[in-house]
């Protein structure tokens, strides 16, 4: 037993050294990496700031004085940019309201209640969470016909009902925080059941409805796929949409100042948003995910 | 006792009804959609110019001329491809920083700095990124700009018409974009390794590299085929990117083109047999890839 301590104290002096020295490599490539992420943000960021012929001219490390003249110009260009912030906006909105609560709710069904079919349902939710959308998007798209709701929202908005990622999620956060006996006890003191869910279990999950909001948020932010596919007429168009305008048009011809400021645009509100609750986010990546 | 049991029960017609929405909207959104697509495929359904041809029931024969042509397969390999380029670099670089990031000993300081920052270009809308790549690395773009300014090249590189450049440019934002991901779920399957397997291993004399290779990836092992089915997956979804970079064309000379692009040609001519029949291929591949995450992601109800 001494002797074992006496080599684990050996060992342990060696080591300082090379831990000093796997520190620093730990240091550097970590620099390195964050020098990577955030340097296209950084150009976006400068030639924001620049007239189109200083962009054209070569790159300057140096934020130009153009922003607002590029703001102006965009604001008063051909992309219905604030339409499609709004556009955007409500489908996200909307889409992470409807998914947190009604996911949640299926999640809730699946914890508290015994009922025939319980475990049959939840295999299947759990089996089909791989299957991508795209597989479906043509049967998609013929079946929003048929329900004549080709450009508009809808066909973006209720589908975020059934997610059965955030069901998946939200099933292993009641596992771990909502025992029964709290279910019990509201019924004892005469809640409903619809009540004790709305007004009892929302409380104790909202950490963890708090994450899934925010994913379903971003992910239907960034969507481009369906909503290029279902939304045809300008005033629908979400920002991804107007994105790709902007690299379908002659863009030799566009003047590359406003190309970034709308690029910025587009992607600022999530940057603010992740900044102010980054400690949420990536606390809550890997507690969705598989169980070592 | 059998007024409880009969009360319970009656509580119990409560999570059929809890289940109504969800249930509901999958089946019609989701359920109904791959139903219909699935026997859309067996159909000639197309637009030959201004001429609507079928629906005439052909059986396999959608499939027969999807797999004829050897566009599929080129499809499927550079969708694989530019997935491999860049999942390799992504899961060497996630390994590395998750063993740093969950080393009690090397004590990182502002690892939460770290982790914000790579796991930020996730958060950013695909179709944002890859048209500011475009940008910054076009002909005349801030890119070549600096090479030339720095003397590295003498004239600029066209990027987009280099099969090479083209198919690393994408599988670098797809890297960018899941390297903070993954480095942060593998990072929580080495936090949840037992210490004492790692103090064992010093006492018997191993240093931090046989103590990663012969401890944390074998124990790592279920995370690191998660990880890889689950990208796998994602990559066979590819399409936001290099739709947006090439504009849709997946140029040079389609050698950037995914199955996903294919599959969005087909559903804006409407040709939907033959989208349908690519749509199954795909839905075939994505199912049985979702099997084996299934089986190895070890869900369990919790009164089993």
């Amino acid at each position: 037993m001494a002797q074992n301590i006496q080599i684990a104290y050996d060992v342990k002096g060696e080591n300082t050294n090379t831990i000093h020295r796997r520190r620093a490599v730990a240091y550097v490539v970590l620099v390195l990496l964050t020098i990577l992420c955030l340097f296209w943000f950084y150009v976006l960021f400068v030639n924001a700031t620049r007239s189109n012929s200083a962009i054209q001219s070569g790159f300057s490390p140096i934020p130009g004085t153009n922003l607002v003249a590029n703001w102006t110009n965009l604001l008063h260009g051909t992309l219905p940019i604030w339409n499609g912030l709004f556009n955007s906006l409500l489908i996200s909105v909307c889409s992470a309201g409807l998914c947190v609560y009604f996911s949640a709710m299926t999640a809730y069904s699946i914890h508290v209640y015994r009922f025939a079919g319980r475990k049959l349902i939840a295999t299947f939710i759990l089996a089909v969470m791989m299957i991508p959308t795209q597989v479906t998007a043509l049967g998609f798209l013929q079946l929003i016909g048929v329900l004549k709701m080709e450009d508009t929202f809808w066909p973006l908005i209720i589908p975020a009902i059934a997610a059965p990622a955030t069901f998946f999620y939200m099933k292993q956060y009641l596992d771990s925080s909502l025992p029964l006996e709290i279910v019990e006890a509201a019924r004892i003191d005469g809640s409903g059941e619809v009540r004790t869910y709305n007004t009892i279990v929302m409380p104790i999950v909202k950490p963890a409805i708090a994450v899934q909001a925010i994913f379903t948020f971003v992910s239907s932010w960034n969507n481009y796929f369906t909503p290029a596919l279902v939304l045809k007429s300008d005033k629908m168009k979400t920002l991804p949409i107007l994105i790709a305008q902007l690299r379908a048009a002659d863009w030799l011809k566009f003047d590359m100042g406003q190309v970034y400021i709308m690029i910025a645009f587009a992607i600022l509100p999530v940057i603010v948003v992740y900044l102010c609750l980054s400690k949420y986010i990536v606390g809550g990546i890997a507690a969705g995910s598989v169980k070592g | 006792m059998k007024t409880k049991k009969s009360k319970v029960s009656a509580f119990n017609k409560w999570g059929y009804i809890f289940l109504i929405p969800f249930i509901v909207v999958y089946c019609i959104f989701q359920l109904v959609p791959l139903v219909n697509t699935v026997y859309n495929s067996f159909f000639e359904n197309y637009r030959s110019g201004l001429t609507q041809v079928g629906p005439n029931p052909v059986g396999l024969a959608n499939f027969q001329s999807l797999f004829a042509t050897k566009d599929i397969w080129n499809y499927f390999g550079n969708t694989m491809i530019m997935w491999a380029m860049g999942f390799i670099p992504q899961i060497l670089v996630s390994l590395l920083l998750g063993a740093w990031f969950s080393d009690n000993r090397l004590r990182l300081k502002a690892a939460g700095f770290f982790k914000t920052v790579i796991y930020l270009p996730n958060l950013i809308m695909a179709s944002a990124f890859s048209m500011l790549f475009f940008a910054l690395f076009a002909d005349s773009g801030p890119i070549n700009g600096m090479l030339l300014h720095l003397g590295i090249l003498k004239e600029p590189y066209t990027f987009m018409s280099h099969t090479a450049s083209a198919r690393w440019l994408i599988a670098f934002i797809n890297f960018l974009m899941w390297f903070g991901n993954t480095t942060i779920l593998l990072m929580a399957g080495m936090m949840g390794i037992d210490t004492s397997l790692y103090e064992a291993a010093e006492v018997d004399g191993a240093n931090s590299r046989q103590k990663f290779f012969r401890v944390t990836l074998p124990l790592l092992k279920p995370i690191l085929i998660y990880v890889m089915i689950t990208s796998l997956i994602g990559g066979l979804q590819m399409f936001d990117v290099p739709q947006i970079f090439t504009n849709g064309t997946g140029d040079p000379a389609r050698t950037t083109m995914t199955l996903i692009m294919y599959l969005n040609k087909h559903l804006y001519s409407k040709n939907l047999g033959m989208g349908g029949a690519l749509s199954v291929f795909l839905f075939v591949i994505t199912g049985i890839l979702s099997l084996i995450v299934f089986k190895t992601s070890g869900f369990k109800l919790e009164d089993e």
